[in-house]
């Protein structure tokens, strides 16, 4: 247990980190190296509550796919470092009230929902997801691949017109 | 619990080492081989037929400069050899080698180091991973040689990850199961006809060679490896990725290719060829091929006393004789010492089989010429992706057909 809550804050640490670093790093490169270093940690935070395939998907399908196609964007952009700017003044008037409500709403919501007893135990098998997913949630699984299929097509629509 | 952790760790350090060796005698394989397809002799100078060519390899990796480019991204720079290498060799951990336990420490425990329901799972989306170590040398050398060949590598291994995932559905669903091991498992015995091994390649209900082509085809485009090796095409880009890199991190480069490739082909064992599973029934009368293993140790071993004894040097003439023996009397071992026999079964005919794959690896590259890149990218797309589907549909059709669960 006690190594399991290690590893938990370890992870999280992790995460935390790469976010933070992901906002303050000056290159897109950085930027999105830290975008990949949370998507690991969080897969490892799927694999400690027993979601494995979720945790492997996370990082085939995220970590793996996505951030792959943001570096090359980047690497074929040639994307230099960013200018540091001055914050803008609805950052400073809005923006910062906004976060500090945002930060106090979530400490409250986690307060009153702390977790009775450590980690959750719902075993998210692979076989228990695909029943789930194949058999109790078909409708809005299929509706969602429909969904994926129609933006496929508009990309190839747009990318015709422009060849 | 502690000697469940030091077992995991002994077994990991001791396939790391297995491994890295194998890693460096795999280049000296590959040059030979290449050679005598191109009727060569290779490297011959160090040590009796070049056996001690991948030390002077090592060495000279080590004591070489290692400068860094002036513009360089240094962070990435260093980071990225580290990453290839690392996920390459992340991945042999999930391999199993066999079907019997051993015991160290007092802990029956299998052969492979982590025995994971989602093996298989774990080896792609380590792969997907594997992108970057590519992708980030090429960014960050700040060459546009290394950028080019930065970009295709990360343009081929996104278009080929797709076939490659998808060609390995179809044993999924025959197997049921993530699990190498259970995959494995799932072809033991005999195909109805008999005379076959219940291999996932021939067996009912729906034989996977398709399956298999498109996985072979893609697992070489994955690896980089020739034909497929455009993100280090000599001719047009010097080296690709790692012009830049020099000594060790060079030969982190290409360390990671040669595991790459061991992990590529042990899969094409488990998940085609039976994994550790003889070809051979089961039956008394096929008893003999038991001590297979044994004969083709003691034969080679047999052969390399032979030729130790008519090689040139004076050094070949005891290291070949010598290394002979052990392997006769490895051989031996193997058949007199009772339980050792069984161990030895489930290695010996994963590793034939791997060795197999390996050498087709090497054969291809003495043989193919280059693909263009639009040729590369209109094979992946065009041809393997939807061969792939049309496996999973029929796959599934004979599934549904034949044999329901």
């Amino acid at each position: 247990m006690s190594a399991q809550l290690a590893v938990f804050f370890l992870l999280a640490a992790l995460a935390v980190a790469g976010a933070v670093s992901l906002i303050f790093a000056r290159h897109p490169i950085r930027s999105a190296l830290s975008l990949i270093v949370v998507m690991v940690a969080l897969a490892g935070l799927y694999l400690l509550l027993g979601a494995e395939f979720v945790a492997a998907v996370q990082i085939i399908v995220y970590a793996g796919a996505i951030m792959v196609l943001f570096v090359f964007v980047i690497m074929l952009l040639n994307a230099g470092e960013e200018e540091r700017t001055n914050f803008s003044r609805l950052a400073k008037t809005a923006g910062l009230p906004l976060a500090v409500a945002l930060g106090a709403f979530l400490a409250a919501a986690a307060a009153k929902y702390a977790p009775s007893s450590g980690t959750g135990t719902a075993a998210a098998s692979t076989k228990t997801l695909s029943t789930m997913l194949f058999r109790d949630f078909v409708f809005p699984f299929e509706l969602t691949s429909f969904l994926i299929l129609i933006a496929i097509l508009g990309a190839l629509v747009l990318a015709q017109r422009e060849g | 619990m502690t000697a469940l952790f030091l077992v995991g760790l002994i077994k990991a350090v001791v396939l790391l080492l297995i491994l890295l060796t194998v890693l460096a005698y795999l280049s000296l394989f590959e040059r030979k081989v290449i050679a005598h397809i191109q009727t060569r002799w290779g490297p011959y100078r160090v040590g009796p037929h070049g056996l001690l060519q991948p030390l002077a390899d090592g060495l000279k990796f080590l004591f070489k400069e290692d400068p860094t480019p002036a513009a360089a991204d240094r962070f990435v720079y260093f980071l990225a050899p580290f990453l290839a290498l690392t996920l390459a060799l992340t991945s042999v951990a999930v391999i199993p080698f066999g079907p019997a336990t051993i015991r160290i420490l007092g802990v029956e425990t299998r052969l492979g180091v982590a025995d994971l329901n989602i093996g298989l799972l774990i080896i792609f989306s380590v792969t997907a991973l594997g992108v970057y170590g590519i992708a980030l040398a090429g960014w960050s050398s700040n060459s546009k040689y290394s950028l080019l060949g930065g970009l295709r590598s990360s343009a081929q291994m996104i278009s080929y990850e797709l076939a490659l995932t998808l060609s390995v559905v179809g044993v999924l669903l025959m197997a049921g199961s993530f699990s190498l091991r259970d995959i494995v498992n799932a072809q033991s015995g005999r195909t109805a006809w008999g005379f076959l091994p219940a291999w996932t390649i021939v067996a009912a209900p729906f034989p996977q060679i398709i399956g298999f082509f498109c996985y072979f085809v893609a697992a070489v485009a994955e690896t980089n490896r020739a034909p497929f090796d455009l993100p280090e095409a000599e001719s047009e880009l010097v080296a690709g990725f790692h012009t830049e890199y020099a000594s060790f991190k060079f030969a982190m480069f290409f360390m990671a290719e040669y595991a790459n490739m061991i992990t590529v082909s042990c899969l094409a064992t488990i998940m085609f060829f039976g994994g550790w599973t003889s070809p051979f029934p089961a039956t008394p009368l096929w008893g003999w091929t038991l001590f297979l293993p044994t004969v083709c140790f003691a034969a080679f071993g047999a052969y390399l006393v032979w030729d130790g004894l008519r090689y040139e040097t004076a050094l070949g003439k005891t290291i070949l004789p010598a290394l002979g023996l052990a392997l006769i009397a490895l051989g031996i071992l193997f058949a007199a010492v009772p339980g050792v026999n069984g161990v030895v079964q489930g290695p010996f005919w994963f590793l034939l089989k791997v060795f197999a794959f390996l050498f087709v690896y090497v054969w291809t590259r003495a043989t193919f010429p280059r693909f263009r890149y639009d040729q590369l990218m209109s094979v992946g797309w065009k041809v393997l992706l939807p061969m792939s589907i049309v496996n999973v549909v029929l796959t599934s059709a004979a599934i549904l057909r034949w044999s329901p669960k």
